[in-house]
């Protein structure tokens, strides 16, 4: 007969060893974000000659000079605005077509769905050439529409096919329940789907986001003019093709990663609790 | 109830995406502004020269009352890259510079994207043309009969120049009891220095060979130096092999460098940035490095002792070239309807006293001859070393770039001990006749 | 009330298929049809090869190559860091500790720029200073001790493991969100008709989480062979092409030799590859689900 403290012991010993692993993990990806602030805080001169965590002189002033210097305001605002409307836009547009190929009959969905499958695996190298063509026909160019829309086009696919394979997992019993009420099917996806859905919908809020902050190639070749540009840009200010500012870049670089942070923060509240709440609300 | 709802709903979904759509091209709509006479606008992609050319714009608004406007597309990469969707789109600037080979560069030209500047070189008995140093006006030339197929002249204005040579470390000189005085002078000097770094557990060279083109960059200064300038370009013609005995000369001379101890370890897949962190640190022996290199040393280490040096000969029969020339030009596009104007802005941007200015704010060499008394000696030793320089821009004719990717990539098998350097030479050699029939089915 | 119940169906898709045919299938069409050209990019002239450059794909010995690079690094994805996410995420699936310490850290490195995370590894892995190298000695192994990144033995799993521990966290996260969605009950349920941990695991973890596995899978093959930000400030492509991988070969094409049709070709072929394998995938995962 085995005792509780048997038990216990053994609880306690897994609990050890899980802890182990996730803590060596969790300190290699500590590592490099606190060697990235502690940059932030050094002067040019030391910042390769003493790599230790704690600078011996903290250079505050830093973030206020990376932040003027790079005009940080203005393209905050701007990636902000782009990074929001990307984001919703994809959401929405995505998990409808989601919905509709994971739920819904029509001729054409499986190719459809392909398609957008092999979209996500073709990446068009060349492609800048041919979008800068297409938006300029289409006066597009040097927009922030013409910006969003290309960017809603990059994650469409990956999120189409993300959110259909947890649709696809969903038990379907609700939705069935919710039709016989005479719910119509933009309700049903509204009200039942897009609930239950909400740890991958919050997977896919924070990988666009992701996407849409960090990029800038597409940023500079499709807008002329400065006061369009995304934040990535402002960071270029400090890496010159010969000299790098490496204290005011690490300090522009743990600028811009606060927002990002703070929106997956905001968002694995979903990630975890989204199963109990979506039950309620459907 | 809910059927209600949801009625309402479609329609307000519908309504939503059609007031997206509808704003979307009513905003992308507007007419984009074209350029009047009064204003120029630039491109270009130098991140540490934006605050010098803003100010610049300043002063000749101030002084003409035509109004530039920089813009800065850093880094290059997406910036050529953007250049080149421009000129698709027929959307570039008045001004805007060209990143890439020359043979780029006379296709921009022969597609009627860049405007002949002779004319106004040549204006009252040539006073622009002579301001600048002739080897930094030779990479933005065509000569006649050229291999490019483009009308001769000069299509293009250098700002600054730059030259890429070798540096040592004083200090770390003195730590292996070495006359700081006294750089090597010949090849067989250096391999003796790599004995002794090897011993004191120092490090030798580094350079950015992990970008090929410093280590096409130094295998030519050698090439030159072995077989001369007529050798090297027949080569490039298809006259000589790569395995030539002197081109196994060059290609072992890196053998014998790793063997000797004298490469820094790493050097192989080193990024110029790393290279240069290093040695502004004092943990390397040497560098190979471009002009640029004074204001990044001296942002990392204003204490740096160091020095310039040519490579160290490893021939009597021809002299030492290093690359050197114009480190970034402006052209004028062809088809802006101010390319007058443009053309004024340029003149007045190599002028003596703005070139004084933007070498005092960015540490860059000036293009302008008239203007170099002032510079600091470790400047003006890369300004001295314009006397040996060369660059592949000034040839008349261009490698096939497979060929010399090859040639690249073989120096560092070579490095890593994989190849031997016959071998490099032969490979290269192939995939040269293979371009060589490709041009001629053409 | 059929067809406005399929037109009502093709509501749903018309918003992602207008977006995708004018910003995907235009430019891809136009690109496929660079690619049956020898073009600079520049030029107003092209000059028509056919399937020229894509038969000279068949020929590039340092386009397979890299490809077998790009394999090489996936295969390392696919196991290790998928592997590792998913025992990450089971474990903050559990009721321990300060789980949501671990989740925010372990979001980390998919956040933080490649430009710190290029540095951090250089130096950590770096022949003469490196972290790694001073560790090893310090445990009494420095006959271990190498250049990482310039040794051609070592140079691409070290690329690869840096891109693996860049790349985990998105494994995590999507691991988590499936596992959130498996409903407590059946565990509970599980316990009651007397199943331990393991036989739970089996039973009903590993069932559910296959999709879940199928969909991360994929989306490691993608992220991992279109990799190369990370190579270039690593490597750049070297050791000569030790960790040369497609992106890279296609940008040499593109800005190196300026041959855009070719490099139009390449990216087309390697998305036909991606295609494949990513299908066969798809379908073997649909087969196996029954």
């Amino acid at each position: 007969m085995k005792t509780s403290a048997y038990y216990k012991a053994k609880k306690v010993a897994v609990n050890v060893v899980i802890h182990a692993f996730l803590l060596s993990v969790a300190l290699t990806c500590i590592f490099p974000l606190l060697w990235m602030i502690a940059s932030s805080l050094k002067s040019q001169d030391v910042i390769f000659k003493d790599m230790s965590l704690l600078p011996k002189v903290y250079h505050f002033e830093n973030y206020y000079r990376a932040w003027m210097e790079g005009g940080f305001g203005r393209y905050f605002i701007n990636s902000i605005a782009y990074t929001v409307s990307v984001v919703v836009g994809i959401i929405i547009i995505a998990s409808m077509a989601a919905y509709g190929f994971s739920r819904l009959q029509f001729p054409g969905k499986n190719i459809m769905f392909y398609m957008f499958m092999a979209a996500m695996m073709i990446p068009i190298p060349g492609s800048f050439v041919p979008l800068y063509v297409l938006l300029n026909k289409l006066h597009l160019r040097n927009t922030a529409p013409g910006y969003i829309l290309c960017m809603i086009n990059v994650g469409l696919s990956t999120s189409i096919f993300l959110l259909k394979t947890f649709f696809d997992k969903m038990p379907k019993e609700l939705e069935d329940a919710a039709r016989i009420d005479g719910c119509s099917k933009l309700g049903i996806w509204w009200h039942v789907a897009l609930p239950l859905a909400k740890p991958v919908l919050a997977v896919v809020v924070v990988f666009n986001a992701l996407n849409v902050w960090n990029e800038y190639v597409l940023a500079l070749i499709i807008f002329d003019s400065r006061p369009l540009m995304p934040l990535q840009v402002a960071l270029t200010t400090f890496q010159g093709e010969f000299v790098t500012n490496y204290p005011l870049l690490m300090a522009g670089l743990t600028i811009t990663a606060l927002p990002i942070i703070i929106v997956y923060l905001l968002m694995q509240k979903y990630i975890v609790k989204g199963v109990t709440q979506g039950a309620v609300v459907g | 109830m809910s059927w209600l709802f949801a009625k309402r709903f479609t329609v307000l979904l519908f309504l939503v995406i059609c007031a997206f759509f509808l704003t979307v091209f009513l905003t992308g709509c507007q007419p984009s502004k074209k350029s009047d006479v009064n204003s120029i606008s630039v491109w270009h992609w130098m991140t540490d020269r934006d605050a010098a050319f803003q100010e610049l714009a300043k002063r000749y608004e101030a002084k003409t009352g035509v109004k530039v406007t920089f813009e800065l597309y850093a880094p290059s990469d997406a910036y050529s890259q953007k250049v080149r969707a421009a000129a698709q789109g027929d959307n570039l600037p008045d001004i805007f510079g060209i990143l890439g080979e020359k043979r780029d560069f006379s296709s921009f030209i022969k597609a009627g994207y860049i405007l002949d500047l002779t004319p106004y070189m040549e204006e009252s008995l040539g006073a622009w043309k002579n301001s600048f140093f002739a080897k930094a006006l030779a990479v933005n030339e065509f000569i006649e009969g050229n291999s490019y197929g483009v009308k001769a002249g000069i299509y293009g204005a250098p700002i600054d120049i730059m030259t890429i040579q070798m540096l040592y470390n004083k200090k770390l000189f003195k730590e292996l009891g070495l006359n700081p005085k006294k750089p090597p002078q010949t090849f067989a000097e250096l391999l003796e220095m790599g004995q002794k770094i090897k011993q004191a557990k120092m490090q030798g060279l580094v350079s950015g060979w992990g970008e090929v083109w410093m280590v096409d960059c130094f295998a030519s200064n050698y090439a030159f130096n072995i077989m001369g300038k007529d050798k090297v370009l027949a080569t490039i013609k298809g006259e000589v092999a790569y395995t030539d005995p002197d081109w196994i000369k060059v290609l072992g001379l890196f053998k014998q460098m790793q063997e000797s101890g004298v490469l820094a370890n790493g050097l192989v897949t080193m990024i110029n940035k790393t290279a240069e962190q290093l040695f502004a640190n004092d943990k390397a022996v040497f560098a190979f490095n471009g002009s640029w290199c004074v204001n990044v040393y001296k942002g990392m280490n204003p204490d740096l002792d160091y020095a310039g040096m040519l490579p160290p000969k490893a021939s009597e029969q021809n002299p030492m070239a290093i690359w050197g020339g114009a480190g970034s030009s402006f052209m004028v596009n062809g088809r802006s309807k101010n390319k007058e104007e443009a053309v004024k802005f340029l003149q007045w941007l190599t002028d003596r006293d703005q070139q004084a200015y933007l070498a005092e704010i960015t540490n860059n060499l000036p293009a302008n001859k008239n203007c170099l008394n002032k510079i600091p000696d470790i400047l003006a030793s890369f300004a001295k070393a314009m006397d040996n320089a060369t660059h592949p821009n000034v040839w008349g004719v261009s490698e096939f770039s497979p060929v010399i990717e090859a040639f690249d990539k073989g120096i560092q098998s070579i490095i890593i001990g994989e190849k031997t350097p016959e071998q490099v030479a032969a490979e290269v050699q192939k995939i040269k006749e293979r371009e060589l029939a490709k041009k001629r089915s053409r | 009330m059929r067809i406005k119940s399929t037109l009502e169906n093709y509501v749903f898709v018309l918003p992602a298929v207008t977006i995708f045919m004018i910003f995907y299938v235009i430019p891809f069409i136009w690109v496929f049809q660079l690619g049956l050209f020898e073009w600079d990019g520049i030029l107003p002239t092209k000059t028509f090869v056919g399937l020229g450059n894509f038969k000279e794909i068949l020929f590039d010995k340092i386009w397979w190559q890299s490809m077998g690079n790009a394999g090489y690094i996936t295969l390392i994805a696919l196991t290790l860091q998928n592997v590792v996410a998913f025992l990450l995420a089971w474990a903050c699936d559990r009721e321990i500790r300060a789980k949501n310490f671990y989740r925010v850290i372990f979001f980390i490195p998919p956040v933080l720029s490649e430009v710190v995370v290029g540095l951090v590894w250089q130096w950590i892995l770096d022949g003469n200073y490196g972290l790694l190298n001073h560790w090893l000695g310090a445990i009494g192994l420095p006959q271990l001790t190498r250049n990482w990144l310039s040794d051609p033995q070592t140079a691409l799993t070290a690329v690869a493991v840096v891109h693996c521990w860049k790349g985990f966290g998105w494994g995590f996260l999507i691991f988590l969100a499936g596992l959130q969605t498996i409903p407590r009950e059946l565990y509970e349920a599980a316990r009651v008709d007397g199943a331990n941990a393991w036989q739970a695991f089996r039973k009903i973890t590993v069932p559910l989480m296959i999709p879940v596995a199928v969909l991360v899978g994929i989306l490691t093959i993608l992220g991992t062979m279109q990799a190369f930000v990370l190579i270039i400030a690593m490597t750049g492509g070297g050791p000569a092409y030790h960790t040369q991988v497609p992106v890279l070969r296609i940008l040499a094409s593109m800005r190196g030799s300026s041959r855009f049709g070719y490099a139009c070709a390449q990216g087309i072929s390697f998305g036909v590859i991606l295609m494949a394998i990513s299908f066969i995938q798809y379908r073997f995962s649909k087969k196996y689900k029954g």
